[in-house]
């Protein structure tokens, strides 16, 4: 494929809502390039949609197939797709010549490259919440989502003897989806807190009138009827010697253990914010999903001037709300770009806000059921937390209390978020365990600053990159010998 | 020096916490002087916390060189002033050259310092480099070393005197800002955001946001508000024990003790003060990669897993600030350090502790008067 150098609107991630961004700008008229870091087109939620080995539609079920409904018309729409690419920075203010718009730095096969757009949209999805429990680095713990992206991309299962803990839909997706591919579930341990239910019970109506609620419930029952559901779990922890062999449990006060060789965490998904970040966006803590998320109006934009976030990535609404929040974005860039008026934009994004508001129904009532309990958040003792640089929950704490006041300064003091992730995972745990142990709000805590590059690079690759008069220029005046 | 016994007076204000303010409040307080420091982000957020942590007497201007060499004999004893070692490493720093340019350009540097009685900058040759640093390129010319340099955590620096000035009276409020300053009765008025604090005496430490304090006293200044990038690599095998400059070319080298090696050099960032923001320019870091690449060959393969730039100011001469207002008694300045500040912190502040508590120093300050720009 041809190098892109220049485009008027540059989408990054190629899940429903870059998918179906880019299907819309295309078709439009805006030279558009979606990159995308995986081989192939789908996200985490469609993944490998096109290549995937799990031919039996049954195995994965007919809300994944969706997929493939997004990818046909975007390979027709003529936008421009780079899969294998990771987008490492975005330069708004150091771009040469502002006119051209941002300057995004991305790899490919190991060679970095640049490239100019006169507007970005972010659709980089979510990723799964952080699940620090006791033994949670130990081999044959992995998070529910990894297991399903390893079924879908490869059809394979790490395990012979299955269990899945914590909360949320997908726990109860991956556990259907393994028992239709004919593979054992030993049990589930359900974290769900036993009074949520009544919690949430004033946020039904709205879940009543969600398109998810038939399917729902209908996988449930199937799942229930063939797994032991152990409910009420309040405390979990991993065992083994360099090896995931057991997990133990305590649920209704009695404490059991179970043999083991896998064992998948999962306690809901927050939106993966790295890339906006790092641009300046502002972000806002979610109290309900006990998140960060990117602050975005209407119409996916944010306080950075053209620079928009659709989907997960800008507040969790799952992935049909993704697709269309997608295509409400486009329409707005196409307005910006005065390709089309305001009045068609309002006209012709009517369908996918309808469909948005029809996606987002009875999110508020799963949103409070499936909130993840403090406990599985705010670990305590010699639980890690930062899993690169090894710092653990009680290191945190004790920090805390030594004067730390929040997540810059706690790099500062124990490395913790500065390993290769540079903090893309712990972060939240960091900010909450801060909040929680200083008696404020994680508002208040605030975040890590993410900088570029949001993904990690090698310094040949850097210095492969092209040279300009301007960069050999802006030094600053180091004293110089005389 | 005596003072009312509220929160919100003291018998000096000092408006800026990085090193700089920092120190002053220690020496101050040393001294018997119990000074209040007012911040506006927390202790060390900016240039002070996330510089190179270069202690380096190395090639500075010439003016600078006293209070570098007095500074240093502060970092030597460093846990005894502030009770941490500030993770101080004195495995020294070269600056090596490339070509025939730069072996002329540091000659000429060497014999200027000898010239002026400075005998600290050694001529080293390119086999004795060899063989320390068995990574870099053969092709190297030599360089200049001061074997006594070194370098430290500069965030965990700023901390330590800031904790060791708590601990002998002084007091820091983090989180509050400046919004105006007057003078009434010999009395400083500091307007902030959380309310008037009262002094007869006034430091600025503010960093990049001096200017905005100095305009205000009738004494403007053509300062730059800069941000220095740096680039962190994941952790290497131990390679490289002096903190390697560039001569030609800017660039400033290290490995730190956990392996990972930091890339700088005084390219800049695009910054915005007024946001606490800046934005990384990939263009000009490339520049720095290249240098990198070509001293030492291995690092094309190192991961980059991080780059920052911490905004401070710089001055046209490049050299900082230092001493009392050409326009008003009872202020004083310490700012402007253009990028290599951090190595002179532990001195200018005891220079404007003693400047404010016998009314001189024993140290030459004058190239440094704010009135060289008037």
């Amino acid at each position: 494929m041809i190098e892109i150098t220049q485009c008027d609107l540059l989408i990054v991630g190629a899940g429903p809502a870059g998918l179906a961004a880019a299907t819309t700008a295309a078709q439009l008229g805006i030279e558009t390039l979606l990159l995308d870091e995986q081989q192939a087109p789908g996200g985490q939620i469609y993944r490998s949609i096109t290549e995937t080995p799990v031919q039996n539609r049954a195995i994965l079920g007919e809300d994944y197939w969706h997929g493939a409904s997004l990818v046909e018309p975007f390979k027709q729409s003529g936008a421009h797709y780079q899969p294998g690419a990771t987008v490492w920075a975005i330069a708004n203010h150091t771009a040469p010549d502002a006119a051209e718009g941002f300057e995004v730095g991305y790899s490919v096969a190991g060679q970095a490259r640049m490239l100019r757009a006169k507007h970005i949209l972010l659709a980089t999805g979510a990723q799964e919440r952080p699940f620090p429990i006791p033994g949670w680095t130990l081999p044959g713990v992995m998070t529910a989502g990894a297991a399903q992206i390893l079924l879908k991309s490869s059809g394979m299962v790490a395990g012979q003897r299955t269990v899945l803990a914590g909360c949320g839909p997908l726990l109860y997706l991956v556990a259907w989806q393994y028992l239709n591919a004919g593979i054992a579930v030993e049990a589930i341990l359900d974290t769900t807190p036993s009074g949520r239910l009544t919690k949430a019970l004033p946020h039904a109506w709205g879940f009543l009138r969600s398109p998810y609620l038939a399917k729902g419930l209908k996988l449930l029952r199937e799942v229930k009827s063939r797994v032991r559901i152990i409910k009420g779990v309040t405390a979990l922890e991993a065992l083994g010697e360099g090896k995931l062999e057991k997990v133990r449990y305590t649920a209704g006060g009695k404490t059991e253990t179970l043999a083991i060789d896998q064992l998948l965490l999962h306690q809901g998904v927050i939106p993966n914010i790295n890339l906006a970040q790092a641009a300046g966006v502002e972000q806002r803590w979610n109290k309900l999903l006990l998140c960060w998320e990117p602050i975005v109006d209407a119409w996916g934009n944010t306080n950075v001037e053209r620079l928009g976030i659709a989907g997960d990535g800008g507040g969790i609404a799952g992935a049909l709300a993704a697709e269309n929040s997608g295509r409400i974005a486009a329409y707005d860039v196409a307005m910006q770009l005065g390709v089309i008026a305001l009045g068609q934009r309002d006209a012709q994004s009517a369908p996918a806000r309808a469909q948005l508001e029809r996606a987002i129904r009875g999110r508020e009532f799963f949103d409070t059921l499936y909130q993840a309990p403090d406990q599985f958040r705010m670990p305590t003792g010699d639980t890690v937390v930062c899993r690169c640089e090894e710092i653990t929950a009680s290191q945190v704490r004790e920090t805390v209390k030594l004067g730390c006041p929040g997540p810059n300064q706690m790099k500062s003091f124990l490395r913790c978020g500065m390993g290769p992730c540079q903090g893309r995972f712990c972060s939240v745990t960091v900010t909450e365990m801060i909040a929680q142990e200083r008696g404020v709000s994680p508002e208040e805590v605030g975040h890590y600053r993410l900088r570029f590059p949001t993904k990690p690079l090698t310094l040949g690759e850097l210095a492969a990159l092209p040279q300009t008069d301007d960069s050999r220029k802006a030094v600053i005046r180091m004293k110089k010998p005389v | 020096m005596t003072s009312m016994p509220s929160a919100h007076t003291a018998p000096v204000i000092v408006i800026g916490g990085g090193l700089h303010g920092s120190s002053t409040a220690l020496h101050l307080a040393r001294a018997g002087v119990q000074a209040l420091v007012l911040e506006k982000n927390y202790i060390g957020r900016h240039a002070s916390g996330v510089n190179a942590g270069g202690v380096r007497t190395l090639s500075r201007h010439l003016a600078e060189v006293p209070l570098s060499l007095a500074s240093r004999e502060i970092w030597l004893r460093i846990e005894d002033w502030v009770d941490d070692d500030c993770g101080f490493d004195q495995n020294g720093q070269m600056r090596v050259a490339e070509n025939e340019t730069d072996v002329a350009t540091l000659r000429a540097r060497q014999q200027t310092m000898l010239d002026h009685g400075f005998t600290h900058e050694e001529w080293i040759e390119s086999d004795e480099i060899c063989s320390m640093i068995p990574a870099i390129t053969p092709s190297i010319q030599g360089g200049l070393i001061v074997r006594a340099d070194g370098s430290a955590d500069p965030y965990r620096t700023t901390r330590a005197f800031r904790f060791k000035a708590q601990s002998l009276g002084a007091r820091v409020i983090e989180g509050v800002t400046v919004l105006s300053i007057t003078r009434k009765a010999g009395q400083w008025r500091v307007e902030t955001d959380q309310g008037v604090f009262t002094t007869p005496v006034l430091v600025n430490c503010a960093g990049a946001w001096a200017d905005k304090i100095a305009s205000q006293m009738g004494e403007p200044v053509p300062l730059e508000p800069v941000g220095p990038m740096m680039l962190v690599t994941t952790r290497m095998p131990h390679f490289l024990d002096p903190v390697v400059l560039g001569t030609g070319r800017a660039l400033s080298f290290k490995q730190r003790a956990n392996g990972t090696v930091l890339i700088g050099g005084g390219r800049l960032a695009w910054v915005d003060r007024d946001r606490d923001w800046s934005e990384l320019d990939f263009r000009q870091l490339g520049e720095g990669a290249r240098t990198v690449c070509d001293l030492f060959p291995h690092m094309k393969d190192a991961v980059v897993s991080r780059g920052w730039a911490g905004i401070e100011a710089s001055m046209p001469d490049g050299i900082p600030v230092i001493g009392p207002s050409s326009t008003e008694s009872d202020l004083f300045h310490a700012f402007g350090f253009s990028a290599h500040g951090f190595q002179l912190g532990p001195i200018v502040g005891k220079i404007t502790a003693d400047l404010i508590t016998k009314g001189e120093t024993d140290l030459p300050i004058s190239p440094f008067s704010i009135a060289r720009f008037q």
